[in-house]
């Protein structure tokens, strides 16, 4: 049972991280429904960014900061230099999405240009080491870390959402455009600040997961892909299904990892992805499409 | 007086070579009600969606002016922070939000309170907290219609108010349309009821094909024998023979 709780616990953890990239995902899917596949490369990008300011000796509380506006940044740059360009063009979905293929490959060209591919040990003021003991539980101290983070980013994106002005514009914006662009809303501001929103969720990702692994350009592929099946499970127009699909993931993968043995930790949640998709198509939260007549 | 919104030979295509609108002219003074009238296809959704500007780099030609400015090929909401305020044929809620915040984002960017709308509607404050989604058809549409008047329009663009209503809904919403007019916001109401439409409508276009085809009153177009045969279902029979009814030809 102990063995049981350490490994649900260890799986919660790795969940946290796949929760945030999936929310990003959902985030950008819902309001500009694209799928952006540059999401794992932009949090590389703001992590190095943090990564060369600690290394500099400079203090967390400047590295975090900058390492969410550069990844916030990059996708605004993005999003309006080329995105809103391509769409007023009338570029099919297909086209944006490999648009966002061609982001990924500039961000990973400029981060191993800038950086090399060396993998590196990312300097972080929580320790992977140190751990907490929970009545029969042991927690890392950069678990706990990730755990306030994620919390926290995730508590942010309800109250932006779902309580401010902002947040209504962008829920109306990704449901109905048209009726939001003739209602004088900035839409285009608007889907900008949704990008920018999510790929500081992935940075944040980012940041707290580098610690735990070495740092070089492609760490965030695995975690994006995951991030990716997480919001599928959650259902992908669904903010909370996100979340849910994330813990979900790592969990099945932490106990797929201790029960079945560790070559059948990625496999078997998989599995368990495609097991829930054959009874719930549209995912554990997710709304079935429909249309009024 | 100079008109409050001037077209000059508007010209719409679609897809580059499927021409929608051509050289269409019009003009709509300050609280007046333009009716557009025609069949199915005739191009009148086109012209609201130009006007609004939003279909992109349309029109390929004409000029379109809101007092005096060019409005053609500006963005959408650029438009609609000028004034001018598109309501779409399917009412363009924002189905899963509540009236409430529906009513919220027609106060985009400006102050204001919802004390006028609920005056002219005041169903939608009983249903503040209901999906937009769950009303009925006429709830809808004075929603619809409530959160146009929430931006101050100085034009209305009206695409089929009264599509689904029963006629008694339709004659509350076509008397709350005299009210915002007679309050000094031109409306162009685009309409298959021609009946409706040109009771409330002081001057109408008839569009066939993408083309005006008859301009005027809607007295005069009332009594036009075209109009009356074609849109208000009064046959004109000019000879009658015992076994054939020979009907008048139209001149467009």
């Amino acid at each position: 049972m102990d063995r049981f709780l350490q490994y649900a616990v260890a799986g919660l953890s790795a969940g946290r991280l796949y929760a945030l990239v999936a929310l990003g995902l959902v985030l950008i899917y819902k309001s500009t429904r694209v799928l952006n596949f540059a999401h794992g490369d932009v949090a590389t990008f703001g992590t190095f960014a943090a990564f060369a300011l600690l290394s500099r000796d400079h203090s967390f509380w400047i590295a975090l900061p900058a390492a969410l506006l550069a990844g916030a940044a990059a996708s605004v740059l993005f999003y309006f230099g080329v995105l809103a360009p391509a769409q007023r063009k009338g570029a099919t979905l297909l086209g944006q999405v490999i648009l966002t293929i061609g982001l990924a490959l500039i961000l990973q060209g400029v981060v191993v240009f800038a950086f090399g591919t060396e993998p590196d040990r990312m300097p972080f003021p929580l320790s992977d080491s140190e751990s907490r003991r929970f009545g029969p539980v042991y927690v890392s101290e950069l678990s706990l870390g990730t755990l306030a983070a994620a919390l926290a980013a995730c508590v942010a994106v309800y109250l932006v959402v779902q309580r401010t002005r902002l947040g209504l514009a962008m829920r109306a914006v990704s449901e109905n455009l048209i009726a939001a662009q003739t209602l004088g809303i900035p839409t285009r501001r608007v889907l900008a600040f949704a990008w920018a929103t999510a790929s500081a969720l992935a940075v944040v990702a980012g940041l707290f997961l580098a610690p735990a692994l070495l740092l070089d350009p492609f760490f965030m592929l695995d975690p994006f892909l995951k991030g990716f099946a997480a919001a599928v499970l959650g259902g992908l127009g669904s903010l909370p299904g996100a979340v849910v699909g994330g813990l979900v993931l790592g969990v099945a993968e932490s106990l797929a990892g201790a029960y079945a043995g560790i070559a059948f930790k990625k496999t078997l949640a998989f599995v368990v992805i495609r097991a829930v998709l054959q009874v719930l198509t549209e995912g554990l939260l997710g709304k079935p499409f429909k249309e009024r007549v | 007086m100079s008109a409050l919104l001037k077209a000059a030979g508007v010209e719409t295509l679609y897809f580059d070579r499927i021409r929608a609108l051509s050289s269409v002219s019009l003009e709509v003074e300050q609280g007046e009600i333009f009716g557009v009238l025609g069949p199915n296809g005739a191009g009148k959704t086109t012209l609201l969606r130009t006007i609004a500007g939003l279909l992109p780099d349309q029109p390929e030609k004409g000029s379109i002016e809101l007092a005096g400015v060019r409005i053609e090929r500006r963005r959408p909401e650029e438009i609609a922070r000028m004034g001018v305020v598109y309501v779409p044929e399917d009412r363009g809620l924002f189905r899963e939000l509540t009236v409430a915040e529906n009513l919220e984002l027609g106060l985009w960017g400006r102050k204001g309170n919802l004390e006028a709308t609920h005056a002219m509607f005041p169903i939608l404050r009983e249903r503040a907290g209901q999906q937009a989604e769950t009303l009925s058809g006429g709830e809808q549409q004075m929603l619809a219609l409530g959160r146009a008047m929430l931006r101050r329009p100085r034009l209305l663009l009206l695409d089929e108010p009264s599509l689904g209503l029963a006629p008694q809904m339709a004659n509350t919403v076509l008397a709350a349309l005299q009210e915002i007019a007679r309050a000094g916001t031109a409306i162009i109401l685009v309409e298959q009821n021609a009946r409706l439409a040109l009771r409330i409508a002081q001057r109408a276009a008839i569009l066939e094909a993408g083309r005006i085809v008859l301009q005027g009153t809607a007295q005069e177009l009332e009594e036009h024998p075209d109009v009356r045969e074609a849109y208000l279902g009064v046959a004109t029979v000019i000879a009658q023979k015992a076994w054939r009814l020979h009907r008048r030809r139209r001149r467009w």
